[in-house]
């Protein structure tokens, strides 16, 4: 559904990724981890269609999406949730709902927002109670979930999310993951990039791991959760216990 | 006592025009960030694409006020096209320069087409003049605030219960989260710059009845716009509305009560009171920034 090959993104004579490929398939839970500046969030930004100055290749449903703007790449089926959220803070919890579902408007498509409209609500019970309440004034994973809410009304194919489990409580990341779970179940394909390795991978079909701007590993979650470097770098077991399990 | 009404009176029409410019500011503000200080030469514009139209060629006169809206709605977007969205570096200062340079350049043009002699329109409306307390309430006074009232009303309603509105404010709020959307926020910025000057244009129609017209009157009608939307807070599109009325009403009376001399002085010292004791404007206790 989506394949990158050889993607790299610069910033000036900074060269943010050096040359990533990846692949997700319809239906799959694909998720990314990697640390901070590890050209997550460029990869992330060229997909979209915000970052313009990037080459390779980038095809959606084998079409290629380079110079493609980002409200026509919205159009084409990717929907992404990004980093921090970026709900439109003055605007109320509703009105940020059919903004995500601009796009399906402009198709004239008005009884289909509204049914997913009612869907979203039904999925977010908190949003459908808080509906009317300026988007701003939501806690921060309220905000979390009026964000995936808002990508979902553009009826994504794929859908991206951007650290979603940043800066939220443990029991509110669950709730976030459960969500993407169901999302998963209901035939949402989705990309997932998190530094929240261990949760991104516990529900992920498979992972790939960035590291300064190169793929340095690939392969099902189950093989990357044992794995022995993703579990030195990334799932927080200190060098003692690695060692101890070596020598076992 | 009656000199006060009637004092009143013309202060509430001056007062409407300046919160009508007042609002397009406000308005372009709040979905673009920028003040536009070519602003006044759209009013300019209008009043003069008035003489141009009505006076000089005798179209009827709803057909001059929508070809002179058209017309300022028009200059909006080919402003906001080529002078704006092509700067290379468009940080605020740069953009806020570029509208200065725009009001010179449309300030020149101007002069270019229509000369340097002032013209005056007759008034819309032959009716007689109503009289209350002794004072005369001229008909062209309750047209230019009833469609003031009408504008503001319209763009409120345009902003908060159009999705086309809600987009606009949307990315203006988050652009990068519009984008994101599928909201496209450069086809926005055109649109606001178009109804803001569309504002200007509309400003500048109800001012060509009630003084003369020459192509150097923008200036001081956008300072004054600007002053308006100062005091009702930048980006509040009521606050400038109420911004403007109040200036024209004290403008108006301090010009009766005191000295006629001290009319523009009004204004200016109004906006260094607001900006030394409220700069977030008089009405925006709450929201300093939009809305």
């Amino acid at each position: 559904m989506l394949r990158i090959q050889n993607l790299k993104c610069s910033y000036g004579s900074i060269t943010a990724v050096h040359g990533v490929s990846l692949s997700v398939k319809e239906g799959e839970l694909i998720s990314i981890i990697g640390a901070n500046g590890a050209g997550k969030s460029s990869l992330l930004l060229a997909i979209s269609g915000l970052l313009k100055n990037w080459s390779g290749e980038i095809l959606f449903q084998e079409i290629p999406l380079k110079g493609m703007s980002p409200p026509a790449i919205v159009r084409s089926g990717i929907s992404m949730v990004p980093e921090g959220r970026q709900i439109f803070a003055p605007l109320s919890v509703m009105d940020n709902l059919k903004m995500g579902a601009y796009t399906i408007y402009r198709r004239g498509m008005k009884t289909e927002v509204e049914k997913d409209l009612e869907m979203i609500l039904d999925m977010f019970p908190i949003l459908h109670e808080r509906v009317e309440q300026l988007a701003g004034t939501l806690s921060g994973g309220e905000q979390q979930m009026l964000a995936i809410g808002r990508a979902l009304m553009a009826r994504p194919k794929l859908l991206i999310l951007d650290e979603p489990s940043m800066g939220l409580a443990p029991k509110i990341v669950d709730q976030i993951f459960n969500t993407i779970v169901t999302l998963r179940e209901q035939g949402v394909t989705i990309l997932l990039v998190e530094q929240n390795a261990r949760a991104a991978l516990k529900i992920a079909d498979r992972g790939y791991v960035l590291e300064t701007g190169k793929m340095v590993l690939q392969g099902s979650s189950d093989e990357l959760l044992v794995d022995d470097d993703v579990k030195r770098a990334y799932l927080g077991q200190d060098y003692g216990d690695f060692y101890d399990g070596r020598n076992q | 006592m009656q000199e006060i009404i009637q004092y009143l009176f013309s202060g509430i029409t001056t007062g409407a025009i300046y919160a009508v410019i007042a609002v397009g500011l406000s308005m372009l503000y709040s979905s673009t960030e920028l003040i536009n200080f070519a602003h006044g030469e759209f009013v300019m514009i209008g009043a003069m694409s008035m003489v141009t139209f009505w006076v000089h060629m005798a179209l009827p006169l709803p057909v001059a006020i929508g070809c002179t809206l058209a017309l300022g709605c028009a200059l909006g977007l080919l402003f906001e096209r080529f002078a704006i969205r092509t700067a290379r570096n468009p940080q605020p200062i740069v953009l806020v320069i570029i509208t200065v340079g725009a009001s010179i350049f449309l300030r020149g043009t101007g002069m270019i087409v229509w000369g340097k002699d002032p013209f005056s329109v007759p008034p819309f409306s032959n009716h007689e003049s109503l009289e209350i307390f002794g004072a005369a309430l001229l008909p062209q006074s309750i047209w230019i605030v009833a469609a003031a009232l009408l504008l503001a009303g319209g763009i409120h309603f345009f902003l908060k219960r159009t999705l086309t509105g809600k987009a606009m404010v949307a990315s203006a709020v988050n652009q990068k989260a519009a984008w994101l959307s599928g909201i496209p926020p450069e086809r926005m910025a055109v649109l606001a710059f178009a109804i803001s000057t569309g504002c200007g244009a509309v400003a500048g129609i109800f001012i060509a009845p009630v003084t003369m017209s020459s192509y150097d009157m923008g200036t001081i009608l956008g300072l004054k716009g600007f002053c308006a939307a100062m005091i009702g807070g930048l980006g509040s599109l009521w606050g400038a509305f109420a911004g403007g009325i109040l200036l024209g009403v004290l403008e108006s009376l301090g010009a009766g009560l005191i000295s006629s001399g001290l009319k523009d002085a009004i204004a200016f010292i109004l906006l260094l009171l607001i900006l030394y004791v409220r700069p977030g404007g008089l009405f925006s206790a709450k929201e300093a920034k939009r809305f």
